[in-house]
């Protein structure tokens, strides 16, 4: 099926090189990286994680909503989700890469990173991120390039391929539940050290997932003609719908947790990101109070069924909702959990253009791969009539 | 009946073969006892402990020159770099009393102890977080309490650094060296893209000497073992109320402030 790249339109070559030519960028600005080493970040002693974790993080989210498709339809044999869930699956496998090359872009010394394998520490959450990352990129590739070639063949696809789906979807809660630990088991980290981590990075993950997946998918119905149909796009923004609003419960949670308990190093975080710590406002503030807003509105948009099932509405919302949730957990969390650092004082963070970037240059790969396999997928389908 | 004496030949000779190796093995290990290096000995005159801890007695540290004394001792004998932004490296630095003692013990505190330096370090933990997050086992704790870091095993991942709750370790954003001015060659400098911190001067240990900054501060610093009843720091330890960085979440620090 590989070769259905090599047959493609112009602007299909010319999107890719588009691409090629911001990830050489990534690539050029990543070699100053490995020259001079993580000093051309913004990072520091205090804030000692910045961009590319939260990447990492926020991608796996992305990763894992893959899930919102398969489980509808082979749990509940939902038909309707059959046609778009191998974007989904296909999508889940562009993310993991990018999470893997956001970990990779982080290290100190990645020529060791072996290390993690050579010298298993099944103490470290880390090791155990590592495990489902790299377990879930299999499960995915597996299953949707099985799938995949069982529709070509117009056959159904053979009967052990049902062992891996069911098993993507209890993985696909894993991973994200593995990355929510690698936070939420921290005694310093006062914004982290939550029992509702793990939940709060689901439910984020599975609005934020699918609003993308929805997103992407309404250009290729621009640019290609293909459609997911109607009733499974309804399906799946009233997916996200739920996940949003969990979403946004989950975090007031914190917030009356924090303040009626009147603990300081609770309060500390959420003040600092919202209004400022010891009269000193962040850059912050104002994205947060941004993702605030947006939040409310894309729930405004979305609850309503006569904006929901509007679809020139749709897009706005969804748009909102991704970055919402995007400022959320791709900036305030990281940022929120390094400060205030230890010493209860504040230590700015802000990324720098390298490491921009860098992060860019992921996207861009990340891009990359997701345009050729969703050609790949595009076209079987044409051959095949599903499309 | 044949077959009976093949099975007896079979057994008989499998287990001359047996213990031949066997008493070969025992001569190879013989042998190898007495070869150079093939017993890990630290030799006669090295300081042991079950439990390292070391007690600041904050009341015998004063001027400004008693703690600088202190840190450049630790700094200069570890090659740690003075590098002057936010990426910079310490072992061992100051603090007041409000950024040490987060806890805010008393509200009304005596001005003195308010506004006086603290000594930070590595608190050595019994729960170590940043052995615990370690994803190669880069850091780890030796049966000593000692928490120490291989730098040529760190991958830079930072994992520690998130997990440590007292801010005790510092990264090597980029090559320390050009930020040494005089190199101590009896200890190795550092790459960039590792880790480091505070290591109780594992190394002094091994050769029967007191941490640096111990001996740097004319008594106003003990270390010893805090399993021993009889040890210094039990001592003073005994006879003084003394605290620790943050006793709520667990990690049993081995650094006690005598205030």
């Amino acid at each position: 099926m590989i070769e259905k790249v090599l047959k493609g339109s112009p602007a299909f070559y010319i999107w890719l090189l588009f691409l090629g030519s911001i990830a050489g960028l990534g690539v050029f600005a990543y070699i100053f990286q490995l020259q001079y080493g993580l000093t051309i970040t913004g990072m520091s002693r205090d804030v000692s994680w910045g961009l590319y974790i939260s990447q990492f993080t926020y991608f796996v989210g992305v990763a894992a909503s893959a899930v919102m498709l398969v489980l509808p339809a082979y749990f509940h044999h939902y038909k309707k989700f059959k046609k778009m869930i191998i974007l989904g699956e296909f999508m889940a496998i562009s993310a993991v890469l990018m999470c893997m090359l956001f970990i990779v872009t982080d290290m100190g010394q990645p020529q060791r990173m072996l290390n993690v394998i050579l010298h298993p520490t099944p103490n470290s959450i880390m090791f155990y991120d590592m495990m489902v990352l790299m377990g879930y990129l299999f499960i995915n590739a597996l299953v949707g390039w099985v799938t995949l070639e069982a529709e070509r063949h117009d056959v159904d696809p053979p009967k052990w391929i049902k062992f891996f789906i069911y098993l993507s979807v209890v993985w696909a809660f894993s991973i994200h539940t593995v990355t929510a630990f690698l936070y939420a088991g921290l005694p310093g980290r006062h914004y982290w050290l939550t029992a509702i981590m793990a939940a709060r990075f689901l439910s984020s993950a599975f609005a934020s997932g699918p609003a993308i997946l929805l997103l992407l998918v309404m250009a290729l119905r621009r640019l290609t003609g293909f459609d997911p149909g109607r009733e499974a796009i309804q399906t799946l923004t009233k997916i996200i719908t739920y996940a949003m609003a969990i979403n946004v419960f989950f975090f007031l949670l914190e917030v009356f947790t924090a303040f009626y308990s009147g603990m300081p190093g609770h309060q500390h975080p959420l003040t600092f990101l919202f209004v400022g710590h010891d009269g000193h406002a962040s850059w912050v503030v104002g994205w947060m109070w941004t993702a605030a807003v947006l939040a409310i509105l894309s729930l405004c948009l979305l609850i309503p069924p006569q904006f929901r099932d509007n679809e020139r509405v749709l897009p706005w919302a969804l748009g909102i909702l991704v970055i919402a949730s995007w400022i959320d957990k791709g900036l305030g969390l990281l940022i929120g959990g390094f400060t205030p650092n230890p010493f209860e004082t504040v230590t700015e963070y802000a990324p720098t253009f390298p490491e921009i970037l860098v992060t860019v240059g992921v996207y861009a790969i990340g891009l990359m791969v997701l345009s050729v396999l969703w050609k790949i997928a595009l076209d079987v389908k044409k051959e095949a009539g599903t499309f | 009946m044949s077959t009976t004496r093949r099975q007896f030949l079979k057994i008989a000779g499998l287990a001359a073969f047996g213990l031949g190796t066997s008493s070969a093995l025992d001569a190879a290990e013989a042998v190898a006892k007495d070869m150079p290096g093939a017993k890990y000995d630290v030799g006669g005159k090295h300081l042991a402990a079950k439990r390292w801890a070391m007690v600041i007695d904050t009341r015998k540290l004063e001027s400004r020159e008693d703690y600088d004394r202190i840190i450049h001792a630790c700094h200069s004998v570890h090659n740690v770099p003075s590098i002057p932004t936010k990426q910079e490296i310490k072992w061992i630095w100051t603090d007041k009393y409000d950024r040490v003692f987060t806890d805010d013990m008393s509200q009304h505190l005596s001005p003195a102890v308010r506004e006086k330096d603290y000594l930070l370090l590595c608190n050595h933990c019994e729960n170590p977080p940043c052995v615990r997050v370690c994803p190669t086992k880069a850091t780890f704790k030796r049966a000593d309490g000692i928490v120490v870091m291989d730098y040529h095993r760190c991958i830079g991942c930072r994992f520690c650094m998130a997990g440590c709750p007292y801010g005790a370790r510092s990264f090597n954003f980029g090559d320390p060296r050009p930020y040494l001015k005089d190199v101590n060659p009896a200890f190795p400098t550092r790459m960039r893209g590792v880790v480091e911190k505070c290591t109780f001067c594992s190394e002094r240990l091994e050769v029967g000497l007191l941490p640096a900054c111990v001996e740097a501060s004319n008594g106003a610093i003990l270390f010893g073992d805090l399993d021993d009843p009889n040890s210094p720091v039990r001592k003073a330890l005994a006879e003084n109320f003394s605290i620790r960085r943050k006793p709520s979440i667990g990690t049993q620090p081995g650094v006690y402030y005598i205030v």
